[in-house]
């Protein structure tokens, strides 16, 4: 009686219906796979063209004119460097800030609105973000400069920072914030040294991330940075940078410069995945942590 | 509250600084299709057309490829390979944009010249979509670069999506006999359809405003044209490549006014996509508590 049911059953599953969850199953795990295979080609050429031309003199030096062989992105690296120093000042405390706001004492109208607005801001397309710090900041000084290129990348790092600090402080539970209070200690005291101190992992996490972002935009730096091929300390100058650098050369028509392309490029990968990474390793941590 | 001054300050900066243009060619800017900076006349056709269409064509490859990948990463592929698999995605949203660019230049328009280009034209030529020289660069290398570049959006908010959908629906739905596949469709697709499609929205927006990558490969040319091989160009990359060289005000102002529709255009979607989102993951527990 049993064995008559379960036979029933299986053969009620009909044909058709067994070859589309099959051909449904199959077509997912070939889609993952089509997937993954633009990652593992962008990274495999990276490798196989750019790691030749990576030496010392790369790193160090300046570009030489068309035709002659050597020099390297060393100014374009420190002037990422710097560019990415004043959008960190700028754009980190702007963004932490922004989201202590919003967990603390959004919960109202009025935060809505700027959740909404920080949202909106993600999105705005980077190079609108350039042509409007170009009339902001370059205009008014009348040229390029590494500082209207920070200013740039900082704003699009606001947003991820603030987002991601808001999302972090929620996540710590309210009796921490009591006890806090019990002891008599001011709201501004715990806000920053109990709440922001307990999420500091989730909020380092966020910065990270929106600084690997900022790390790699091109678009915003074209009118504010500008590029440069020499060394340039001073803040108000154009200024080079290592993606900006990378796309000048990539549409350039000269071969040595396109393999100095690739070997710019696979610096930036280099560092943007281990910043992402390591990300990846604190916040694992943190999760066991938070377990034990 | 900076970040409200900030979203005023760039919407009011593209303001004044197209006031020129503005005031100049009013509407026709947008239905014009000269784009003359000798003579001074503008108009932005061209670079609508060439937006739309390669974020159209980005979607239509992006999205059956991201849902898939998400379907499979949520609900068929062992325990083991979950995490190692969207951390490879999210290493996917990692790469600049530039790389992107870099790499279509040289490997993907390369291999769409030889390949795949010749066999779409001899099977799909009479479609007229796929016609004319086959250079490589141009509108389906944009497309699909910029595919790539918006799968991992799609695909890491469809995951969350679907992960919010309750065990139970699966079970109840599995109990009555489904297959997997039936399962999914009703129990998960189903439930989750307003986040996927808010997902996919949230991407189209990412796609209109992307520019390097685009930039480097779409061609460059203010042109509409029917074939997908030919060059075309789009409002990010009109930006990019002008801007620097605009040399007198009305040229610049008709430049910036480009941002601003772009930065209007991209608003609209966003806030559209958000609403999306919002209204799937907020609504979730507020259902599972009641």
């Amino acid at each position: 009686m049993s064995n008559g049911n379960q036979t029933l059953g299986v053969q009620r599953i009909s044909l058709r219906r067994r070859i589309a969850n099959h051909l449904v199953t199959y077509s997912a795990l070939g889609a993952s796979v089509l997937v993954i295979v633009p990652l593992v080609a962008i990274f495999g050429y990276l490798l196989m063209k750019g790691i030749g031309s990576i030496n010392w003199a790369f790193l160090t030096q300046i570009p030489k004119p068309v035709g002659e062989p050597g020099g390297g992105m060393g100014n374009a690296i420190v002037g990422s460097a710097i560019i990415l120093l004043i959008a960190s000042c700028f754009g980190i405390p702007l963004g932490i800030g922004a989201g202590i706001f919003l967990a603390e004492f959004g919960r109202n109208k009025f935060g809505n609105i700027v959740r909404f607005t920080s949202d909106v801001l993600n999105g705005v397309p980077s190079i609108v973000v350039g042509i409007a710090v170009y009339g902001l900041v370059v205009v008014t000084q009348k040229h390029f400069s590494a500082l209207a290129g920070g200013v740039a990348l900082g704003i699009m790092m606001i947003p991820t920072v603030a987002r991601s600090t808001e999302e972090m402080l929620l996540m710590v539970p309210r009796t921490i914030r009591e006890a806090a209070w019990g002891l008599g200690v001011p709201q501004w005291r715990t806000t920053l040294s109990v709440t922001l101190k307990t999420a500091s992992a989730g909020v380092i996490t966020g910065t990270m991330l929106a600084f690997a972002r900022a790390a790699g935009e091109t678009a915003p730096l074209l009118f504010t940075a500008f590029g440069n091929q020499f060394w340039n300390w001073n803040v108000n100058q154009p200024t080079a940078a290592l993606p900006l650098q990378v796309f000048v050369y990539a549409i350039s028509p000269f071969d040595e410069w396109h393999r100095q392309a690739w070997a710019g490029a696979l610096v930036l990968i280099i560092l943007i995945v281990a910043a992402v990474t390591a990300v990846r390793i604190v916040t694992s941590r943190g999760m066991y942590r938070g377990a034990a | 509250m900076s970040v409200l001054a900030i979203v005023v300050l760039i919407a009011w900066q593209l303001i004044v600084n197209s006031s020129l243009s503005l005031k100049q060619f009013g509407l026709k800017f947008f239905y014009g299709s000269s784009w003359d900076p000798v003579s001074g006349d503008f108009g932005a056709l061209p670079f609508v057309y060439g937006t739309i269409v390669s974020s159209i064509l980005a979607l239509v490859i992006a999205v059956p490829l991201s849902v898939a990948a998400a379907v499979f990463i949520t609900e068929m592929c062992p325990g083991w390979l979950k995490t190692p698999l969207s951390f490879l995605m999210e290493l996917l949203a990692a790469i600049p944009s530039v790389i992107y660019g870099l790499w279509a230049i040289f490997i993907l328009a390369p291999i769409l010249r030889q390949f795949v280009e010749p066999f779409l034209s001899k099977f799909f030529g009479w479609t007229g979509l796929f016609s004319g020289p086959t250079y490589g660069i141009g509108m389906l290398a944009a497309g699909v670069i910029l595919a790539i570049m918006i799968v991992p959006i799609i695909s890491s908010i469809t995951r969350e999506v679907m992960t919010a959908v309750p065990s139970q629906q699966r079970e109840a739905v599995l109990a009555l006999g489904a297959t997997r596949w039936e399962m999914i469709r009703i129990a998960v697709l189903r439930n989750s359809r307003t986040g996927i499609i808010g997902g996919i929205i949230l991407g189209l927006g990412r796609a209109l405003g992307e520019t390097m990558a685009v930039t480097m490969v779409i061609g460059n040319r203010p042109e509409i044209a029917k074939s997908l091989f030919a060059p075309g160009y789009t409002m990010a990359s009109v930006m990019a490549n002008e801007f620097t060289e605009a040399t007198d005000n009305l040229y610049l102002s008709a430049i910036v006014e480009i941002g601003l529709a772009l930065f209007i255009l991209t608003l609209i979607v966003n806030i559209i996509a958000q609403a999306l989102v919002w209204a799937s993951t907020r609504g979730m527990p507020a259902r599972a508590q009641a």
